[in-house]
C-alpha cells in the first residue's frame, strides 16, 4: 500500500476551489481520499516478472511522476492501468470496487485517459472529429447525420480551456507535435477524464511547448484532475511532479514525496542493482578500425552528426534513450534510409551504400531491432531464411540447390543450437531467441566484417540471452567488428568493450570499460555531461 | 500444403467434368476435348503472368486492353505494312514487355497502387485501339494466309492437340521452374511475403517486382497474337474484354492470395483448366450462355468459401490436438 498518502499527496494550497464537479461530494468526505488503487499488483510473462507487488494509489487531483529505466515495467503498468492487459496478481479498486483485472471500457468508464508517446489520432479527420470519434453528436432519423454545429461547440470550450492556438475544424494533418498531444487532452477532458496518463510527453517538444504542457497540467491540477506523468527528463519531473513513483525491475523501489524530489535522488533509485557479470573478455585486444563513421547524419536528427571509429574484435555498445537516433544510424549506415551526408570507411576503403546490397557485399550486415518484421520472412522454412541474403551462392545456373541449401542450414543449426525439429520448419513457429538465432545464421553463412546488432535480445528469454551473447563474442574474437545497440542498461554495461551513449542525435559520451557506471550511461542519455569528468572522452570531432 | 490445395482443385475439375460428363457425353468427345484445350491454352497462357504479378502482391488490370491494342497493330503490321510475320510477332512481344515494364516502374519508382496504375492502362490501351482503327474491325481479307504463323497459333498436332495447348504447357513448365526453383522465384515469394525483410537482406526488389510485370507483359504480348489469330478480326471496343479477370480468376483458384506471397504455376493451370470446364458446362448443359458469368462466379465463390471453412477447420483441429 501507499506508506502514508496524506502525506504524499496533500499539498492543500493547490487545490483551488472548485465550482462545478461531479467527484464534488467524495472530495468533501476525505480531500485527499484516494479514488484509484492498484493493490499488490503482479504481472507475469512467460519467463519473465514485469512487475511484482506494486501499489499504487492515486488522488483526486495530484500528479504522479512515474520514472524508471526501459524495461522497468513502467508501460506494463500503463497496461494494466489502461485495461489492456490483465494482471496476474492483485486487485484493482476504483472509488471502492474492487476488480481483478479491468478492461478497456471499465478503465474509461473509471475515467482514465492516456496520452500516448506515438500519439494516435486521425491524420485524415479534424479535431473536431477526433476529439469525439465514436461519440459524435448526431441528428439521429434515418441517416444519423453527424450534427458538426453541436460537435464544434462541444469542442471549442475544450481547446480554449487549454489554450489552443487552432480550431475545431483544423485538420490533424497540419498540426504540430505539440498541438496534437492538446488534441488528446481535449479527447481526455471531454471523456471527463479523472486521470490523464501521460507516457513520455515532452520527449519531441521545445522547451516553450513544454513549459505550456506544464502549464496545462497545472491547469488540469486545478481542476481537480489527476496526472501521471512518464518520463526520463528528470528535470520536467522534478518542476510538476506532487511525488515520484520510482520503478525498478518491475518493482516500485523508491516514493519520493515533493520535498525530498531531486534529480540525484531519483537517479540513485532508478540505477543501483548489482549486476550479476554477463561480461566475457575479449581474447585478444582489439585491432584497428574497421567501420570508420565520419560526420554521418540521418534524417531523424539532421543538424546533428555522429563521428564513430569501429574496431575489429570489440563490441561497442550504442546505448540512449529511445529515440535518441541509434536505429536510424544503423539504418543510414546498412542503406535503409539515404544518409543525408558524413563518409562511412569500411577497412580504410569508402563505402558507396545506395542500398543494403551494397553493405552486404562488403560483409557489413545489420540485425534489426523487428525481427519479425524486417529480420525474416515469418513464412519461409529455416533453411530458406537462412539463404536469403545468399542465395545465388546456393544456386547453380540461377537454380536453387536444395541440397546446398539444406546443408549449410544444418550446419548453421548445429553450431548456433537453433533448437527446430528441421530446417524446412516455418520460421514462424520458433521461440524468439530461435528466431534471432536464424537472422543471426543468415549472416553467420557469409564473411561478416562488421555487424550491427539492434537490441539483438529484445523479448528473448534468459538462456538464449547468454547464447547470443557467447555468440557475440566469438564473432569478436574471429575478428568481427560488433556494434551492439541496446536500450537495456545490463546488457550494455554487462557484454560491451566499450560504449558510446547517443542523445539527440549526436554522440554524447563514450566510456572506457573501466569507467562503466549506469549512473555515467544513463547521465550522458539523458544529454548532461558528467560532472566528475575523470577519464571521460568526447567523441572524435562531436 | 501447395500440393494440397493443388490436388484438392484437380479432384473439383475431375467431379465437375464427370458430372458434365454423365449429363451430356458430348463433353468426352474428342472435338469437345480438343477445342477446350485450346481455350485452355489461349486463357491460360496470359493467367501465368497474371500469377506472378500476383504474388508480388500486385495486380494487373489492362491485359484485355492490351490484347486488343496490340492485336489491331499486329494485323495491321501484317496486311497494311506487310511485314514478315516473325518479325511482326517479335515486336509485339517487345512491345507487351514495355508496357510491362512502365507499369513495373511506375508501381516501384513512383509508388503507385498496381491497381490504379493498370486501371489507368486498362482505359488508355482500350482508347487508342480504338482510335488507331476508328473503332473499325481489324481482320485479314477474304484469302489472306499466313500459313506458318496459322500453323504455329491455331495449328493441331495429329490433327487433334491445339499448338495453343501445347505452347501453353510449355510455357508452365519453363514457368514452374522459375517460380519454383530459381533464385529469381525464391525473391519473389520473399518480397510477396515480407517486402522489408527482402530489402534488409540485399535483395533488390523494385527489379523483381518490376520483372514480375515485364513477365506479365511479355506473356501478354505472345497472347494478344494468339488471340488474334484465333479470332481473325478484332473489333477494338470488345475484343479482349475482361480477359484480366479470367486470368485472375485462373490465379486466384489456383491458389495465388491477392495479398501476395503465394501460388504455384500448377495450380493456375489447373485453375485455367477449371474455369474453361465451368465454361464447356454452361453450353453442354444447356444454361443460357447469358448466365456464364453468373455459373463461373458462382462457383469460384463457393470453392474459395469452401476451402477457407477447410483451412479452418484444419486449424481447429490443429489446436485441439495441442
Amino acid at each position: 500500500m501507499e506508506g502514508e498518502p496524506a502525506r504524499c499527496y496533500d499539498r492543500a494550497g493547490f487545490i483551488a476551489p472548485r465550482t462545478d464537479d461531479r467527484h464534488m461530494s467524495a472530495l468533501q468526505a476525505a480531500s485527499a481520499a484516494p479514488f484509484l488503487d492498484l493493490i499488490d499488483i503482479g504481472k507475469t510473462y512467460p519467463g519473465v516478472v514485469a512487475l511484482s507487488a506494486v501499489n499504487l494509489s492515486v488522488a483526486p487531483g495530484e500528479v504522479i511522476g512515474l520514472v524508471g529505466e526501459n524495461g522497468a515495467g513502467k508501460s506494463t503498468l500503463m497496461k494494466i492501468l489502461g485495461g489492456v492487459t490483465a494482471p496476474s496478481e492483485g486487485t484493482i479498486r476504483i472509488d471502492a470496487a474492487e476488480h481483478a483485472a479491468m478492461s478497456v471500457k471499465d478503465a474509461t468508464k473509471a475515467g482514465i485517459a492516456f496520452v500516448h508517446q506515438e500519439l494516435n489520432l486521425f491524420d485524415n479527420l479534424d479535431v473536431a472529429a477526433n476529439v469525439f470519434i465514436g461519440r459524435e453528436p448526431r441528428f439521429g432519423g434515418l441517416l444519423n447525420l453527424i450534427d458538426t454545429r453541436a460537435l464544434h461547440e462541444k469542442v471549442t470550450p475544450l481547446l480554449r480551456r487549454l489554450g489552443a492556438d487552432f480550431g475545431p475544424a483544423t485538420p490533424v494533418a497540419i498540426l504540430s507535435l505539440a498541438q496534437r498531444q492538446l488534441v488528446e487532452i481535449a479527447k481526455a477532458l471531454s471523456l471527463d477524464a479523472r486521470l490523464v496518463i501521460m507516457d513520455e510527453p515532452t520527449s519531441s517538444l521545445t522547451a516553450s511547448e513544454t513549459a505550456r504542457l506544464l502549464d496545462v497540467i497545472a491547469d488540469l491540477k486545478k481542476n481537480h484532475v489527476s496526472v501521471i506523468f512518464i518520463s526520463h527528463r528528470l528535470q520536467e519531473v522534478e518542476r510538476c511532479a506532487d511525488r515520484v513513483i520510482v520503478l525498478r525491475d518491475g518493482k516500485v523501489v523508491g516514493r519520493l514525496d515533493r520535498a525530498q524530489i531531486q534529480h540525484d535522488a531519483m537517479i540513485r533509485l532508478m540505477i543501483g542493482r548489482d549486476l550479476k557479470s554477463l561480461y566475457i573478455p575479449p581474447a585478444a585486444p582489439p585491432r584497428e578500425v574497421a567501420l570508420d563513421l565520419a560526420e554521418v547524419r540521418t534524417a531523424a536528427f539532421p543538424s546533428q552528426s555522429v563521428t564513430l571509429g569501429l574496431r575489429g574484435g570489440e563490441i561497442l555498445g550504442l546505448a540512449g534513450l529511445v529515440g535518441s537516433g541509434r536505429t536510424e544510424l544503423a539504418r543510414a549506415i546498412f542503406g535503409i534510409d539515404r544518409r543525408l551526408g558524413g563518409q562511412i570507411k569500411l577497412l580504410g576503403q569508402v563505402l558507396e551504400i545506395a542500398e543494403p546490397r551494397n553493405a552486404i557485399h562488403r560483409g557489413l550486415y545489420l540485425i534489426p531491432e523487428d525481427r519479425k518484421q524486417s529480420g525474416l520472412v515469418l513464412d519461409f522454412s529455416v533453411a530458406e531464411n537462412i539463404s536469403l541474403a545468399n542465395l545465388p551462392a546456393y544456386a547453380r545456373a540461377s537454380l536453387v540447390q536444395d541440397n546446398a541449401e539444406t546443408r549449410n542450414a544444418e550446419q548453421q543449426k548445429a553450431k548456433l543450437k537453433i533448437k527446430v525439429p528441421s530446417v524446412a520448419t516455418r520460421t514462424s513457429s520458433l521461440s524468439g531467441g530461435n528466431q534471432q538465432k536464424v537472422v543471426l545464421a543468415k549472416w553467420l553463412s557469409m564473411s561478416p566484417k562488421v555487424i550491427i546488432f539492434d537490441e539483438p535480445t529484445r523479448g528473448i528469454d534468459v538462456g538464449a540471452k547468454g547464447e547470443i551473447y557467447e555468440l557475440m563474442r566469438a564473432l569478436a574474437d574471429a575478428g568481427v567488428a560488433i556494434l551492439m545497440i541496446s536500450s537495456d542498461m545490463e546488457e550494455v554495461i554487462g557484454v560491451s568493450d566499450r560504449i558510446a551513449v547517443m542523445h539527440e542525435g549526436r554522440i554524447s559520451g563514450i566510456l572506457e570499460r573501466n569507467e562503466f557506471s549506469e549512473d555515467r550511461v544513463l547521465q550522458l542519455a539523458i544529454g548532461k555531461s558528467l560532472r566528475e569528468p575523470p577519464a571521460m572522452k568526447l567523441a572524435m570531432g562531436g | 500444403m501447395m500440393f494440397k490445395k493443388d490436388l484438392s482443385l484437380l479432384v473439383l475439375i475431375l467431379v465437375v467434368g464427370t458430372i458434365v460428363a454423365i449429363i451430356n457425353p458430348r463433353f468426352l468427345s474428342p472435338i469437345n476435348i480438343a477445342n477446350t484445350a485450346n481455350l485452355i491454352g489461349l486463357f491460360g497462357m496470359f493467367s501465368i503472368g497474371m500469377g506472378f504479378v500476383i504474388i508480388t502482391g500486385g495486380i494487373e488490370l489492362s491485359v484485355g486492353s492490351m490484347f486488343a491494342l496490340l492485336g489491331v497493330i499486329f494485323i495491321d503490321l501484317l496486311v497494311n505494312y506487310e511485314m514478315n510475320w516473325p518479325l511482326a510477332m517479335l515486336l509485339m512481344v517487345l512491345a507487351g514487355t514495355a508496357l510491362g515494364w512502365l507499369h513495373g516502374y511506375l508501381v516501384t519508382e513512383m509508388r503507385l497502387q498496381p491497381f490504379v496504375v493498370t486501371l489507368c492502362g486498362l482505359l488508355i490501351y482500350r482508347g487508342i485501339a480504338r482510335y488507331y482503327t476508328n473503332d473499325g474491325t481489324a481482320g485479314f481479307a477474304f484469302g489472306m494466309n499466313f500459313p506458318a504463323l496459322e500453323w504455329l497459333t491455331t495449328g493441331r498436332a495429329f490433327g487433334l492437340i491445339p499448338h495453343s495447348f501445347i505452347v501453353f504447357i510449355l510455357l508452365a513448365l519453363v514457368m514452374g521452374i522459375v517460380l519454383h526453383k530459381s533464385v529469381f522465384g525464391r525473391y519473389l515469394f520473399a518480397v510477396g511475403k515480407n517486402e522489408e525483410a527482402a530489402r534488409y537482406s540485399g535483395i533488390r526488389t523494385h527489379r523483381i517486382i518490376t520483372a514480375a510485370y515485364v513477365i506479365s507483359g511479355a506473356l501478354c504480348g505472345l497472347s494478344a497474337i494468339y488471340l488474334a489469330m484465333y479470332t481473325r478480326s478484332i473489333s477494338p471496343a470488345s475484343h479482349g474484354s475482361f480477359y484480366e479477370l479470367y486470368a485472375i480468376a485462373a490465379a486466384v483458384l489456383g491458389g495465388c492470395s491477392l495479398r501476395g506471397g503465394e501460388g504455384s504455376v500448377l495450380g493456375i493451370v489447373l485453375g485455367a483448366i477449371l474455369l474453361q470446364v465451368l465454361q464447356n458446362l454452361v453450353n453442354l448443359l444447356g444454361i443460357p450462355s447469358s448466365l456464364n458469368f453468373a455459373v463461373i462466379g458462382g462457383v469460384i465463390l463457393i470453392g474459395v468459401l469452401a476451402d477457407q471453412q477447410i483451412v479452418r477447420r484444419r486449424a481447429q483441429l490443429k489446436l485441439a490436438k495441442t
